[in-house]
């Protein structure tokens, strides 16, 4: 089983968007897929059309009294299925904080400790039924972030270009790099990309060339993608001869090639 | 990751009234869900299913249905377990429970690589939820292909409110000619089957007249997460006219179109034989029985597709030597009738003497089939030594059944063996066929004897009697000083009896005759324990040395064998300790009035 984390410090970057794409073309291929969503908004889960509820809210998942495979959900999609987001998850730092014996639990709370990886012990019960997992995640630094940093094999960073995106990749790769033991690997790629803008070709093109952690492939800004969330499904089911649909499909041939490089 | 599926079949007489029925169907799930069809209606392209199981049908025995199903890359497994049929839904204020049928759970397992069309022992069926399932009860057999049908499915996707599919109505028509049908056609085209699987099985027999053609089964497959929308639409397809729950299995009418069905080999000695027959036709029945199990694993036990195609041939023939001697004579009959002279007492010892020679035929390879399926649970008991140890030991068994299994199948292939069978099988048929003359024939003179010209019921009380007697009067001489060839001969006689409430079961009381062999189960438990360590301590032994003189023993390996031998004669020990027990509760007084009861009861005609 392979984890993909779908992560960004900042919002709106696409993360949902590009979670729901890869997750659905990991299942399209033949893996065997769960996408759970970690964000309290719930946006993947409403584009799967699932309601955003699971019972005993977080608590009862992190806490370990329901398992994870209780809260899975079929979507409309062969081999895919999804982890709907709760509105409880606004509270997960707390709940994997207490889960993992961090309040009062003498220690716990320190860096990369066991309130860092709950999610990775909740995640691995599901190791027979599927071969890839994706986490779309809440935009912050956090617990959350740094159990969902903890659990992956990839961490999938959607990147949208300008100079500070630079910056933001680099401060997580410096964060990845203190981790003690096995480390995730890290895929970037630009995201929203408008090729009609100067900056954009620029900084793309440039940091495609000089980062080796940056995919080659870059999903470009247009209107068929955001019209995922009228159509509340992946691009490549409503649109699948369309650019962003083969975009995505090119991301995903890079990712799992990537993906199957030895972790460094 | 589909986790049930409830299946009906479109019961009308033509295609119009299953046309129909799918309309209505249709309709009726339409009130509580928008149905939307996928692909526009169109049928996915055909699948192409193969049903597996055991040669004797261990899945099927056990409410599982194991199917592979065929994608454009890999496949997947797909086992139903039909064991929970009903749930008890609780009435209203107390009010007693409903039993309501439930569909059967599904596991899917996806699975590359696998060669539908031929036999693989459970060490070649990639790990996984459905291996897991059924790893203990089919090993140590072979699964095997048992027949492929082919249908093209319409897929309708059930809708809940927000637009979500949270079911499906599967709509399967049989594929014909490579054309997708409307109407079924005969099962003899529709289903394409495997009709003489190399790997084992008798040639099948005629084929019988089609049944008559079914309409399109109807599935609703549960949508993970949401089982009550399931259930919901199952009621509504349930409820629809002219459809019927799907009783019969996706895959019976293409076994039938084979002239198969399900469950239709075993090795036990299941006959019609009646307490008023002449004893010559009952005898006759039961050796052609055991006839038709050796004939049947001929083919496997050739092919080598699992140890238990040669396990079960050689319990047939030696339940066929057991039967000569236990009621040989009553054969002899038809030619002391003055009917039919079809065997004489010189005829009856020849054909002892050549199953004899069947039996030692496959003894070597037997004995090696043996330590080799015990080898991997041999050498993860080991203490002192590491199991590693007995690798050597596990190649050079390996060697030697190689061997012994080239002679086997020579044997086998033999013109005496065909010769055998053939002549075995027409002297049979021409005495169960029917020579009333036997009746009342004395055969032999002396006491006993007169049973074999008279009827089933007189023959199966007079031989039952005299081997339980044999087994009471060796079985209490035995004392702790006794050696160990007095329990290997009790062991045999407990066999000849077993083998006699085996042959004459269809005159017992099912439950007298149940408390007696459980009893004498348990007790041929113990002398077998006791018996098998024997053979195995004194082959190891033997196994040693010969490895021995072919410079192929290390020294770990023959301390490993060391140890092995030492376990064994621990449990000889202790199976010896527990003789006394054993045999008191079968053959003591309560014993004596269980088998009294058994002969009295519906043992016979009368007497």
């Amino acid at each position: 089983m392979r984890i993909y984390a779908v992560y960004n410090i900042k919002g709106g970057v696409g993360k949902t968007t590009t979670a729901v794409n890869l997750a659905y073309l990991a299942a399209e291929s033949g893996l065997r897929t769960v996408l759970w969503d970690l964000d309290p908004q719930a946006a993947a889960s409403f584009m799967f059309r699932v309601k955003p509820k699971v019972k005993g809210g977080g608590k009862a998942l992190i806490g370990g009294k329901r398992p994870l495979d209780d809260a899975i959900k079929g979507t409309d999609f062969d081999n895919l299925d999804l982890i709907p987001a709760d509105f409880t998850y606004r509270n997960m730092d707390l709940l994997l904080d207490a889960a993992g014996g961090g309040a009062g639990g003498g220690g716990g709370d320190a860096p990369g400790g066991k309130p860092a990886r709950k999610l990775s012990k909740l995640l691995a019960p599901l190791a027979d039924e599927y071969d890839a997992v994706f986490l779309d995640c809440p935009p912050s630094v956090s617990l959350v972030s740094e159990n969902v940093l903890h659990a992956a094999d990839v961490i999938v960073v959607p990147l949208i270009p300008t100079t500070l995106s630079v910056r933001t990749l680099e401060q997580l790769a410096d964060f990845v790099a203190e981790f003690n033991g096995r480390k995730p690997q890290l895929l970037a790629f630009f995201s929203m990309v408008d090729r009609r803008k100067k900056l954009h070709r620029e900084i793309t093109e440039k940091l495609i060339v000089e980062r080796t952690e940056v995919a080659a492939t870059a999903i470009p800004a247009l209107s068929v993608i955001e019209t995922m969330s009228l159509e509340r499904a992946p691009v490549a089911v409503y649109a699948p001869k369309s650019s962003a649909a083969k975009a995505y499909r090119d991301l995903w041939a890079e990712l799992r090639a990537f993906g199957q490089q030895p972790s460094s | 990751m589909t986790p049930g599926l409830a299946g009906f079949i479109a019961s009308g007489r033509d295609e119009a009234a299953w046309e129909q029925s799918v309309v209505d169907v249709l309709a009726a799930l339409a009130t509580e869900f928008e149905v939307v069809p996928d692909r526009g209606g169109e049928p996915a392209r055909a699948a192409r299913r193969t049903l597996l199981d055991t040669f004797d049908w261990r899945l099927y025995r056990a409410r599982l249905t194991l199917e592979y199903v065929a994608r454009s890359v890999g496949g997947e497994f797909r086992l139903a377990d039909h064991t929970v049929t009903t749930t008890t839904v609780n009435g209203v204020d107390g009010a007693r429970g409903v039993d309501r049928p439930v569909a059967p759970s599904l596991i899917t397992q996806p699975v590359t690589g696998w060669q539908a069309g031929r036999p693989h022992l459970m060490c070649e069926v990639p790990d996984g939820p459905v291996a897991s399932r059924i790893g203990d009860l089919v090993a140590p057999r072979a699964l095997l292909p048992v027949v492929t049908v082919t249908t093209a499915a319409t897929t309708h996707r059930l809708l809940n409110q927000d637009g979500k599919t949270v079911a499906r109505l599967q709509v399967e028509r049989p594929v014909i000619g490579g054309q997708r049908s409307g109407p079924p056609a005969p099962p003899s085209s529709s289903m394409g089957g495997s009709a003489l699987p190399a790997w084992g099985g008798a040639p099948p027999p005629p084929r019988p007249p089609p049944p008559p053609p079914r309409g399109p089964r109807l599935s609703i497959v549960e949508v993970r997460g949401y089982p009550g929308q399931a259930r919901r639409a199952a009621r509504l397809v349930g409820a629809a006219a002219g459809v019927t729950a799907a009783e019969v299995p996706t895959f019976a009418e293409a076994l039938h179109a084979l002239g198969r069905r399900p469950g239709d080999y075993s090795n036990k000695v299941d006959t019609d034989i009646t307490a008023a027959q002449p004893a010559s036709q009952a005898a006759a029945t039961v050796l052609l029985r055991l006839l038709d199990t050796i004939e049947a694993n001929v083919a496997g036990v050739l092919a080598d597709t699992d140890t238990e195609f040669l396990h079960d041939l050689r319990v047939s023939v030696r339940r066929t030597r057991s039967a000569l001697k236990l009621f040989g004579d009553a054969l002899t009959g038809a030619a002391a009738s003055g009917a039919a002279a079809v065997l004489t007492e010189e005829d009856v010892a020849f054909f002892a003497a050549e199953f004899k020679w069947v039996g030692d035929l496959t003894t070597p390879t037997r004995d090696l089939d043996v330590h080799l399926l015990d080898f991997d649970d041999t050498a993860r008991g080991l203490n002192a030594a590491k199991p590693d140890d007995l690798e050597p030991f596990r190649t050079y068994l390996e060697q030697r059944r190689r061997k012994e299994f080239r002679a086997l199948t020579r044997g086998l292939r033999s013109a005496r063996l065909t010769e055998l069978r053939n002549g075995w099988r027409a002297r049979l048929t021409t005495i169960k066929d029917g020579n009333p003359g036997a009746r009342g024939t004395t055969v032999r003179s002396g006491q006993g004897r007169q049973a074999a010209g008279g009827t089933t019921g007189t023959l199966a009380a007079e031989r039952t009697r005299t081997a339980f007697a044999k087994v009471a009067r060796r079985g209490a001489v035995i004392t702790a000083e006794s050696p160990a060839e007095s329990l290997h001969d009790l062991r045999k006689r407990c066999k000849e009896l077993r083998y006699a409430l085996e042959f004459f079961a269809p005159l017992h009381d099912r439950t007298a005759q149940a408390k007696v062999v459980g009893e004498l189960k348990r007790l041929q438990d113990c002398l077998g324990e006791f018996q098998d360590t024997e053979v195995q301590i004194g082959e190891i032994r033997a196994l040693a040395t010969a490895m021995l003189a072919a410079g192929e023993a290390p020294a770990v390996t023959l301390l490993a064998m060391g140890e092995v031998t030492a376990g064994l004669v621990s449990r000889q020990r202790a199976a010896r300790e527990d003789f006394g027990r054993r045999f008191a509760a079968f053959a003591g007084i309560d014993g004596q009035r269980r088998m009294s009861a058994l002969l009295r009861g519906k043992s016979g005609d009368g007497s």
